[in-house]
């Protein structure tokens, strides 16, 4: 147990860089997804298509697979030096986009016509109509997707440590290969792991009890 | 005095589905025309139309005189109309609609509802609209239901909201499609109620209904229409009380209960 406390510091530096990547794409990957998905949902082809290709490439490659292009390949077509870091950093949210995407276009398109003809008929401008009629109504409705998003973007972050990213998992290997004490190492790590996400998903129920009580 | 609305050769399309098939109606200030027809013959696209929430396929109207958009090629008649943004803005804030399943802001109060156009559209203060908003809730009958959501209203008192959020704005014509067909029948009495009493003011209305009853005593002119065309116009005691044409005298053959408001 002594020598655990030993590690402390060393899981602090590798739970920092679990957080720190994760808040990152969560903070890069909501406006993108915002972006494309009203660029999913306009009626212009030169929005919706290259938005729509985007979202298909970008949801249906698995991330393990876009971390090791963006670390393996990347570096050789790129005309800037790519670390595990920025590497990681661009596969998380790109994922993490498209998927937002998704949920942002479809909750504007839950909103009924109705809602649209009623705030037209006022004479309201189309922006008015998406700032005070629609996208209300639409983001209360995807709050409960956006916060399960964001509880997959933290567990996928752990995928970072494969190309020696230095978070809570890579350093756990390191912890683990230099005392030779993997179960406590990695039941450590997980226990952290469980204890950062756990109360996350807690939130999620609460906000959609919270939601289900509002209709 | 010029008219409230002039329609002339109004053609409307979705695709190759000719709806409107050149409709001409002119309704005078002050005038409350009910306009029936089977379904699918085109009476919500009519009024759509007036508001411009349809944009027309061909053909010409005019709001107190004056031509909605403007002719491409200056042509004097008949020729392409371009419309702008900021104009049918201001077209759909002068025209109040009601609709059929009220389609109030779920998340805004009763009253934050009737002020929302006030605020986001005619600039009034806060203060300003709230006060508008409160004396149009009690000429509905709704003083207060003011800070009720519409989920917690009845169907009846929700569309009276949707009905004090038109006249917000201070419109020039009202369009009312269907407005009581999704109501409980009890519920039916207070909306035409309310609409009668428009009327008594003298607000100019457009009115789609099947409440045949509430048509033969209110309305100045009834419009049959079929297929995209006006078939049959007159005053209700003669549209509905001696209908001439095969298809006005089947449509009402259908709905032989006239009911009284
Ligand atoms: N946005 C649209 N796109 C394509 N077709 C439409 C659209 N709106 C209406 N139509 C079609 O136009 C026709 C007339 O519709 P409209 O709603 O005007 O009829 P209505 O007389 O109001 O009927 P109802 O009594 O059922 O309300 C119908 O065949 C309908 O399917
Ligand atoms: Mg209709």
């Amino acid at each position: 147990m002594n020598d655990l406390l030993r590690y402390v510091p060393v899981f602090a530096e590798g739970l920092w860089g679990t957080v720190r990547i994760a808040v990152v794409c969560l903070c890069a990957s909501l406006p993108l997804g915002l972006i494309i998905g009203m660029g999913r949902y306009s009626r212009s082809w030169y929005w919706a298509i290259p938005t729509r290709v985007y979202v298909e490439v970008f949801r249906n490659t698995p991330v393990l697979v876009l971390i090791m292009w963006f670390f393996f390949a990347f570096p050789t077509i790129a005309p800037f030096d790519v670390d595990a870091y920025t590497a990681a950093t661009l596969a998380l949210t790109l994922n993490s986009s498209a998927f937002f995407a998704e949920v942002f276009r479809a909750g504007i398109q839950s909103i009924g016509r109705g809602q649209w003809d009623a705030a037209r008929a006022l004479g309201m401008s189309y922006r008015w109509q998406m700032q005070r009629v629609i996208l209300p109504q639409a983001i209360k409705r995807m709050i409960p997707a956006i916060t399960n998003r964001w509880i997959e973007l933290f567990k996928l972050t752990s995928l970072a440590s494969v190309i020696a990213y230095q978070d809570l998992i890579h350093t756990a290997k390191l912890i683990s290969s230099a005392y030779f004490n993997p179960v406590q190492t990695f039941t450590i790590a997980a226990l952290i792991y469980f204890a950062m996400i756990y109360p996350m998903v807690r939130m999620l129920y609460f906000i959609e009890a919270k939601l289900k009580r509002g209709d | 005095m010029e008219d409230a609305i002039n329609i002339v050769k109004l053609h409307k399309s979705f695709g190759p589905l000719e709806v409107l098939k050149g409709i001409n109606l002119n309704v005078q200030r002050g005038e409350t025309v009910v306009i029936l027809g089977a379904s699918g013959s085109g009476k919500s696209t009519l009024l759509r139309c007036i508001n411009f929430l349809e944009i027309p396929t061909a053909g010409r109207i005019y709001l107190k005189g004056k031509l909605i958009g403007t002719p491409v090629n200056n042509e004097p008649d008949g020729g392409l109309l371009q419309y702008r943004d900021k104009e049918l803005q201001a077209v759909r804030t002068s025209v109040g609609m009601v609709f059929q399943h009220f389609n109030l802001f779920p998340h805004m109060t009763a009253l934050q509802n009737v002020m929302e156009g006030q605020v986001t559209v005619l600039k009034r203060s806060k203060a300003e609209a709230a006060e508008r908003g409160r004396n149009l809730l009690a000429k509905v009958g709704l003083a207060e239901k003011a800070d009720e959501y519409p989920a917690r209203l009845s169907g009846g008192q929700q569309q009276r909201v949707a009905i004090a959020r038109a006249l917000a704005m201070d419109p020039d014509v009202m369009l009312f499609d269907e407005v009581t067909s999704a109501l409980d029948p009890e519920l039916v009495g207070e909306v035409l109620r309310v609409m009668r009493a428009l009327r008594d003011d003298g607000m100019t209305m457009v009115i789609v209904t099947h409440e045949l009853g509430f048509a033969y005593h209110v309305a100045d002119r009834v419009i049959f229409l079929n297929q995209g065309e006006i078939y049959e116009a007159g005053p209700p005691s003669e549209v509905l009380g001696r209908p001439q044409r095969e298809k006005t005298i089947q449509f009402l053959n259908g709905h032989n209960q006239f009911r009284l408001p």
